[in-house]
């Protein structure tokens, strides 16, 4: 504990949990598309749907989307400034099975149709869990540099992976598979500690049966 | 340098600052910037800007039509200014611009501004109204404040070590209790007090508060959370000036957060931050709660209402 734990963060209010977390699930959603969302459908469960219009939930998960920081004061006008980038914004209030109270399910596409789906939840001081990717579970806390490889899932795989983060001297502390069915789409998700390359990402990139890689820096 | 004191008692601070004849904040600052292994001048730096935002918050915050995100409050702070920049406040210039600039910054919060969470969002005026006041009518100077600003950390280190700074886990009194008695700490020291006193001035300020419940209205940080910061500020004020005046806590500061932990954990759940108890659950709280979530069925799709 520092100084800054306790005089900190600089954020955007009402709540660190359903403002500054909120922001934070939407960037990083926003990060594995890769592209600028021009659509987003955003279903809302627990707290999170019962007060997210006192709590301005909606616009931090909005300005999250359009790549906000939880401090930029844009977020408050978040809705309007997606109107005028032609992002369209649906959002549905509903049940997710088994959620944390704070918990979005946020699927994006960008103009070449690409689409992508996230649950994350905000677990308290605007810290967050991710756990599902393309409904696929995960578990990321955004604490780590984190890999997020998107792959067909095809033998020897998982092997030139991890060989390119062994070859820059990069650590990996957490690593976790998940796949929907033998063969189809897969997600590996890599926690790494150390000294990070920053070529690392667009080398896996370049790797056989590799769909998209997302690295995350630590939030 | 070596430090011979932790974050585990106010006593320890006291005593070490006493010892080598430095204030609390100067030791804290070289203290953290030996554990973070920083230089001094960056760690103050930041300081420095985390007080440029509270100070950035003030004008923002008391502007009239400021309002909320569910629209119940806002525009407090702007009607506490007229009255204290007239000069025709009740409690003169220093406490009613104390007033003001806590419920600006806690109004800023409410409608989505950009705030420093001192120690927490929902108790985020208190402490810059204390040592912008301070600025503003003692003269002291900005460098000066910024370093008080490492006092007060120090007492909300210690505070979250041995109880809590969350009102879920101990109530108001963790929030606005804990940012009451940092502000105190920080007033003490801009007005000269020495570090005994300081530690008086955390006690009283926490005593004063303790057993305060959280009981947002319709779960917002907003009711009774903004006024509470304006109570909390004043609170800190009550607190320097007796330690100040040589008035001592029979029961030491570091025994008043073992109580103010005891409390808290004593405290019924429908009292820490569940808007199922106290204010929350009056007719009038109840009755804000469905002006603001009541027609939540059927048109969540369209935002148009959202502005």
């Amino acid at each position: 504990m520092n100084v800054f734990d306790i005089l900190g963060p600089v954020m955007i209010g009402p709540s660190s949990s359903h403002t500054a977390g909120a922001a934070r699930i939407g960037r990083i959603t926003r990060a594995l598309l890769g592209a600028p969302a021009v659509h987003a459908s955003i279903l809302l469960h627990g707290s999170f749907a019962k007060t997210y219009r006192g709590h301005g939930t909606d616009k931090a998960l909005i300005a999250g989307i359009m790549g906000m920081n939880t401090d930029d004061e844009r977020i408050r006008f978040a809705p309007d400034l997606a109107v005028k980038e032609g992002l369209e914004v649906e959002i549905t209030t509903g049940e997710i099975d088994g959620a944390h109270p704070n918990t979005a399910l946020i699927t994006l596409t960008d103009a070449n149709n690409r689409t992508v789906s996230l649950q994350g939840s905000s677990i308290g001081g605007g810290n967050i869990l991710v756990t599902k990717v393309n409904g696929m579970d995960v578990s990321i806390t955004g604490q780590y540099t984190t890999l997020i490889v998107l792959h067909r899932d095809a033998p020897g795989t998982i092997a030139s992976v991890t060989e390119e983060v062994a070859q820059t001297g990069a650590n990996i502390c957490n690593f976790r598979l998940s796949r929907n069915e033998k063969g189809g789409e897969a997600v590996m998700t890599i926690e790494l500690e150390g000294t990070i390359d920053p070529n690392l990402n667009d080398r896996i990139q370049k790797l056989d049966n590799i769909y998209s890689s997302t690295m995350l820096k630590p939030i | 340098m070596e430090f011979h004191f932790d974050y585990h008692t106010i006593a320890s601070i006291v005593r070490t600052a006493t010892e080598s004849k430095t204030r609390i904040s100067e030791l804290v600052l070289k203290q953290q910037a030996d554990q973070l292994e920083r230089s001094e001048e960056d760690i103050f730096r930041q300081m420095e800007n985390n007080y440029q935002v509270m100070t950035a918050c003030i004008d923002p915050g008391s502007e009239k039509d400021i309002r909320s995100t569910s629209g119940l409050t806002g525009g407090s702070a702007y009607k506490m200014r007229q009255v204290s920049e007239s000069g025709k406040s009740l409690t003169g210039s220093l406490m009613s611009s104390a007033l003001y600039r806590a419920l600006a910054v806690s109004e800023l919060n409410a409608a989505m501004g950009r705030i420093v969470a001192a120690p927490t969002a929902g108790s985020c005026g208190i402490l810059p109204a204390a040592v912008l006041t301070m600025e503003a009518e003692k003269g002291c100077s900005h460098d000066d404040c910024v370093m008080a600003l490492f006092t007060a950390s120090a007492v909300g280190m210690v505070i979250a070590d041995n109880a809590c700074l969350a009102g879920a886990e101990g109530g108001c009194q963790a929030e606005c209790g804990s940012a009451a008695a940092m502000a105190a700490a920080a007033i003490t020291e801009l007005s000269g007090g020495t570090p005994e006193m300081i530690a008086h001035a955390v006690a009283i300020a926490l005593k004063n508060i303790l057993g305060l419940v959280c009981d947002p209205v319709a779960g917002l940080v907003e009711i009774p959370c903004i006024k509470r910061n304006a109570s909390g500020v004043a609170g800190a004020f009550v607190a320097a000036e007796l330690a100040l005046a040589g008035i001592e806590s029979a029961i030491p500061a570091d025994e008043v957060i073992w109580a103010m932990k005891k409390v808290g954990d004593a405290m019924s759940s429908t009292l820490k931050e569940t808007a199922e108890g106290g204010l929350a659950a009056t007719p009038s709280g109840k009755k804000l709660l469905e002006q603001v979530f009541g027609s939540n069925s059927g048109c969540n799709s369209c935002n148009g209402c959202l502005g």
